[in-house]
């Protein structure tokens, strides 16, 4: 019986404790993004590879999500004549959750993965501690370009993959369900508000963030050899897929019961 | 130059550094001798900080490197890493010279200063816009050890500059260190296990064993003396007070 308690004890101290690491890991990332130097070469290509290079999968993902969403809503709807809804539904659906939320978990399971991974690789192989001996700051060097560059690219990309989740929407519904191509489009403008969406680019850019720091904490904290950067890799997407969709109800809770 | 007075280092149960004392003069080659895993490079990282020691005092030119601003200190040092720990992001030419680009220094200069110390380990100008990936094991050494001096460096560390490299190019190495010193005046101290190279870089050799300095002379006092972990260990004896499994 004690033994059961001390067990949970441990688990929940060390919950605590790397709740503690993660707070202080970002409060030193943001603190570092204040103060110079910054790595304008760094950022760029941390923009590129998170980015642009995200761009397919977030908009495949969308694309089939806004079309599977129209076919489920015209489908519910119809239980109780309100077809009419899909144009608006999907819209808001889109751009207030799923956007925002698969398109996180997308960019989570490709960048968090690949920073980590890429990060403790160089923490395995000295290159963090020949950045230090060559009086370079790792967090200002690795960590500052890569958690600015997913806060800022990370919206734009949930964007991007609104509209095109939308025009899922609007192929399935023309081509399969019979709504009327201008109807459609006029259905959904009008009752899109400028929330709707803004509230989704802020989800992106606090997933983005999560995202990038989860990559550099886990990659900077890797274990030696392969198998501690393939421990680090994993412990980084899983981390930050559950904190997407903590910080999602959260900040859905924030901004939408009033 | 660099003090080392009672340094304890101990990863989890591995007690590695059991009160390590060493002193190295400014502009001598001190060369570390030592069986594989007793600590060699964790003496060198905890003199540049990246390990903390749990017990006892470092001290560069007096200063206790614990104390103080960490980059200035690390701004008047080389350091080649045991397994190069050439950034894979950026190409030769850039790793070479990546303390001169961040001090500000324009592109084209650094890289013919990165294109001249190549040159010094060997390197033809043409490797300078490959990356480390596409080099051989022994290449990325000398990368590592051209980025290592490119800054001109007061105090210069090598570990193990010489493995996997030929004997020919070995020897080009020896006499580069060998030449830093004597010509440059720096500080070096050196990691290897080529008792060539012992002898051709060495004002003073120190041998680690047991988390101690077990023994320190120059290179003539090594050859003739009485002290068996010494006296194995320069012969390659399987037999000694030197175990064999560690
Ligand atoms: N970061 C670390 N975490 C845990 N243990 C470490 C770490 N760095 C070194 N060690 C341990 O410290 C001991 C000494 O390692 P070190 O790399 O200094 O050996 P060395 O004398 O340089 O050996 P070699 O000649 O083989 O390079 C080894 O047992 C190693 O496992
Ligand atoms: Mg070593």
């Amino acid at each position: 019986m004690t033994a059961f308690l001390a067990s949970i004890g441990r688990a929940t101290l060390a919950i605590l404790a790397s709740i503690g690491a993660v707070t202080l890991f970002a409060g030193q990332t943001v603190g570092h993004m204040l103060r110079p130097p910054f790595y304008w070469r760094e950022f760029i290509s941390a923009c590129m590879t998170i980015g642009y290079f995200s761009l397919p999968v977030v908009g495949l993902t969308a694309l089939f999500t806004g079309g599977a969403l129209a076919l489920q809503i015209y489908a519910g709807g119809a239980r109780f004549n309100a077809e009419a809804v899909v144009p608006s539904i999907v819209a808001i659906g889109m751009v207030r959750e799923l956007g925002p939320v698969l398109g996180g978990l997308m960019v989570a399971a490709r960048v968090a993965s690949s920073i980590a991974a890429e990060i403790g690789t160089m923490k395995v192989t000295e290159q963090i501690d020949a950045l230090v001996t060559l009086s370079t700051n790792p967090m200002k060097y690795l960590t500052v370009p890569r958690v600015l560059a997913a806060t800022l690219t990370v919206p734009v990309l949930v964007l991007v993959g609104d509209i095109i989740g939308i025009m899922g929407g609007y192929l399935v519904g023309v081509s399969r369900l019979g709504f009327n191509p201008a109807a459609y489009l006029q259905n959904t403008v009008d009752f899109l508000e400028f929330w709707d969406v803004a509230s989704g680019l802020v989800k992106g850019a606090v997933f983005g963030f999560i995202i990038a720091l989860m990559g550099c904490y886990f990659g900077m904290r890797s274990g030696r050899g392969a198998q501690g950067v393939g421990r680090a890799t994993k412990a980084a997407v899983v981390a930050a897929s559950v904190m997407i969709l903590a910080a999602n109800y959260l900040l859905t809770e924030l901004f939408f019961s009033a | 130059m660099i003090r080392l007075s009672n340094v304890h280092k101990a990863f989890g149960n591995n007690h590695v550094l059991r009160g390590v004392d060493l002193h190295i003069p400014k502009g001598e080659s001190m060369v570390i001798i030592g069986g594989s895993g007793t600590g060699k490079s964790v003496t060198l990282k905890a003199i540049l900080g990246l390990v903390t020691p749990d017990v006892g005092t470092i001290t560069v030119a007096d200063k206790d490197i614990s104390k103080g601003d960490r980059d200035a200190l690390l701004s008047r040092f080389g350091m080649l890493f045991q397994g190069g720990a050439l950034f894979d992001s950026l190409t030769v030419w850039q790793n070479v010279a990546f303390r001169l680009t961040q001090t500000g220094m324009d592109k084209a200069r650094a890289r013919d200063i990165a294109i001249e110390k190549l040159r010094r380990v060997g390197l033809k100008p043409d490797v300078a816009d490959r990356f480390p990936a596409e080099l051989s094991g022994g290449m990325q050494k000398r990368v590592g050890l051209a980025r290592a001096i490119a800054a001109n460096p007061e105090i210069i560390f090598f570990d193990e500059p010489t493995t996997g490299l030929d004997p020919i190019m070995a020897g080009v190495i020896n006499d580069l260190i060998r030449e830093i010193v004597v010509e440059m005046g720096a500080t070096a101290m050196t990691i290897t296990h080529d008792m060539s190279s012992v002898r051709a870089i060495a004002d003073r050799v120190a041998m680690l064993h047991d988390g101690v300095i077990k023994w320190t002379g120059t290179v003539v006092e090594m050859d003739s003396t009485q002290d068996p972990h010494v006296d194995q260990f320069i012969h390659g004896r399987s037999t000694g007070p030197i175990e064999a499994v560690r």
